[in-house]
């Protein structure tokens, strides 16, 4: 095989899979401080993919100018969802979070068929189409933009728990909720911060992912099952073992459909799944509990 | 009462009870009531909302034609085959006389079992699929081409378009969507290409794809790297889009993109969606005659339902979904009667001239099977499809390799 063929593949594995990481990212934070897992993580991107089509659509807003108020718009919902929802739900057994996500994925994904019809619906830029050589390698430019930013977007989110005191307490939150609680931490409004963070790395994605894809509104529970496999495979709560597991999974399925067969392209990221589970459960970069 | 007084009101009375079933079989067949089975969301979205256009104007014209009045009961499957199923039973229970549809052929095949089941007839407009009418199904009827058919058809298409255009291809990349339609299209090809001395050229990759994808960068890649002269694309509407615009990414630019008989290149979207990167594709597909009497009927129609569309980019939907439900109205008309048994007997009677697609009359052979149905050569110029070849039926010459082409 072409070595030029393969190279070429892979970086188009890599570059789709750094935005995947961006999308698996928001469900690891999430799941990383509040311990509940976002059911509705996959349907929440479907929509702010279609929140970037409607900007697109009225104001000729490129996705990439879109982010910052489709992040903000995001982030507040988030918040919101999380004060008003998920909170009360928190002490409640498993099945209870399980079934309050599924319900708001299910409203999800049938509110913007109400909205928006069952079409696939895009936005068409120029440089969508325009891709740079580099001898004979080829690099997409939407997915480059996209993955610089994804990039950018991870690395912001790294510093601000790390460095920022605010990251710190919901770190604190994550490692010990009783002793959050006892020095006197808001718990209930870091764990909203927390899922408004978790919902503007989603909309991020979501306005990078519609420059490579086009949006209908059932495509949520497919990103949703492809974000529980990159945390799983990067490693539940792990921020960095998103992004890897991203890149992984992404990778994975380019070079499956390279050698073996495009149509078993999916079949790839859940035998990866499988490997990891069986010889590392915690994921790859994630802690044994 | 006076015994012979008894004696009439007696058979007054019988005459009464025997004819009241008539009357209410009369009243009942007053109107066919027509089950629409289209995939209206989904991934072929487009292309049933495209049949649908067909089928809204159906009534109206079949009113004009032929007196009978259509009452269409729409189910949209949502591009799903389970939901076809289940989406035909629902339609038989609240009274579907007869079924049409459903443009897809895993839909088809669940669709026919049911109508199978429940002895209510089926009218297929689009499916290609060949086992669809080989299971000796007595209420399955289709008014297309099988896949055989349309790869037949298709290959000794291209054989003219390389005449016509003076060309030798050598090599090709074979693309196919990996569904029932792009299996069945996949045998049909393999069966017939060795065969076809018009066509000396060699298939260098043969790649499935999924017709979901959302995301082709691989399969582009793969087919690139062959370095085929054309590709031969058997699609449907989104991945086609998909596809074109990956060529445009990899700047791939060969001889053409040639369809022996899907669809998708021909359909509004892909105009829409594409732009300028939509011209040249060549689809070789069962095609409407523009200058039959009954497409300006159809075509006037259309326009008045839809002023801002044009007939062009659902000729092939929009024209065999009416047919289908002309079929069925026909039947309807000669069998004055909405029993399913009667209704699929006259169905197996028809024999319709007055047509709108390319091809012989409506006449079904044993298996419910409509043969002779013709196919035109399809390029888009001018952001419109537009019928090439067969010369007779040809509006402009076919260009081939596109202005573009570049050796890879």
């Amino acid at each position: 095989m072409p070595f030029d063929l393969v190279a070429n593949v892979a970086v188009a594995g890599v570059l789709t899979g750094l935005v995947y990481g961006l999308m698996a990212l928001g469900l690891s934070v999430i799941f990383g401080v509040v311990r509940v897992v976002n059911f509705a993580h996959g349907e929440m991107m479907t929509a702010a993919m279609y929140a970037a089509v409607v900007l697109f659509t009225a104001f000729g807003l490129d996705p990439f100018l879109a982010v910052l108020p489709v992040a903000a718009v995001f982030f507040a919902l988030g918040y919101a969802l999380q004060a008003a929802v998920i909170n009360p739900f928190i002490t409640r057994p498993e099945h209870s979070q399980f079934m309050l996500l599924v319900a708001i994925s299910i409203i999800l994904v049938n509110g913007l068929l109400m909205g928006f019809g069952p079409d696939a619906k895009n936005v068409q830029l120029d440089y969508q189409l325009e891709s740079w050589a580099l001898g004979k390698l080829l690099f997409d430019k939407a997915r480059v933009y996209a993955a610089l930013l994804a990039l950018a977007v991870s690395a912001a989110l790294f510093a601000f728990f790390r460095f920022t005191l605010t990251g710190k307490a919901i770190r604190a939150c994550a490692d010990n909720h009783l002793g959050a609680l006892v020095v006197g931490l808001r718990v209930k409004h870091l764990y909203s911060l927390t899922f408004g963070i978790g919902a503007a790395c989603v909309a991020v994605a979501g306005c990078m992912l519609i420059l490579l894809v086009d949006v209908t509104p059932v495509l949520g529970p497919s990103y949703t099952l492809l974000a529980f496999v990159i945390v799983i495979v990067g490693g539940l709560g792990s921020m960095g073992g998103a992004l890897l597991g991203g890149v992984l999974i992404g990778l994975s399925e380019a070079m499956a459909g390279l050698f073996i067969a495009p149509s078993a392209k999916s079949m790839f990221s859940f035998a990866l799944l499988i490997l990891v589970l069986l010889f590392r459960p915690q994921g790859l970069l994630g802690r044994r509990t | 009462m006076q015994r012979r007084s008894f004696n009439k009101a007696v058979a007054g009375l019988a005459a009464a009870t025997a004819l009241s079933p008539l009357n209410r079989a009369f009243a009942q067949s007053q109107k066919l009531k027509v089950g629409m089975l289209l995939p209206l969301s989904g991934y072929l979205g487009f292309i049933g909302q495209s049949c649908k256009k067909g089928s809204d104007l159906a009534p109206g014209v079949i009113k004009e034609m032929l007196g009978v009045d259509v009452e269409l009961m729409y189910a949209d499957f949502e591009t799903n085959v389970d939901t076809a199923r289940t989406r035909a039973e629902r339609l038989i229970q609240e009274g579907a006389n007869v079924l049409v549809g459903p443009f897809d052929s895993g839909a088809a095949v669940a669709i026919a079992q049911v109508a199978e089941q429940r002895g209510v007839p089926f009218v297929i407009n689009i499916a290609a699929a060949p086992q669809i009418t080989e299971q000796g199904y007595k209420y399955v009827f289709r008014n297309f081409q099988t896949a055989i058919d349309i790869v037949r058809n298709g290959l000794d298409l291209i054989g003219d378009l390389f005449q016509a255009t003076n060309t030798v291809p050598r090599t090709a990349v074979y693309m196919h969507v990996n569904d029932t339609f792009g299996q069945a299209m996949t045998k049909g090809i393999g069966a017939m290409l060795p065969r076809a001395t018009r066509l000396p050229f060699k298939i260098l990759d043969t790649i499935p794809y999924d017709p979901a994808s959302k995301d082709l960068t691989v399969e582009v890649s793969k087919a690139k790297a062959s370095n085929p002269d054309f590709v031969l694309l058997v699609c449907r509407l989104n991945d086609a889009i998909l596809l074109r615009r990956e060529m445009v990414k990899q700047r791939w630019n060969p001889m053409g993109i040639i369809s022996p008989g899907s669809p998708g290149m021909y359909e509004e979207q892909y105009f829409k969606a594409l732009g300028k990167l939509s011209e040249y594709s060549i689809s070789n597909v069962p095609w409407y005659n523009p200058n039959a009497k009954l497409t300006k009927v159809v075509e006037k129609a259309f326009n008045k339902q839809n002023p801002k569309d044009k007939l062009e980019f659902h000729g092939l939907n929009a024209g065999f979904t009416f047919e289908a439900i002309l079929i069925a109205a026909d039947a309807f008309k000669r069998a004055r009667s909405t029993d399913p048994k009667t209704l699929a007997d006259a169905i197996r009677q028809t024999h319709i001239t007055d047509k709108m697609m390319l091809g012989g009359p409506i006449k079904f052979n044993a298996k419910g099977q409509v043969e002779g149905i013709g196919s035109a050569c399809v390029q888009n110029r001018n952001l419109l499809p537009t019928v090439v070849l067969p010369t007779n039926a040809a509006t402009a010459k076919p260009v081939f390799p596109v202005p573009d082409y570049k050796k890879a």
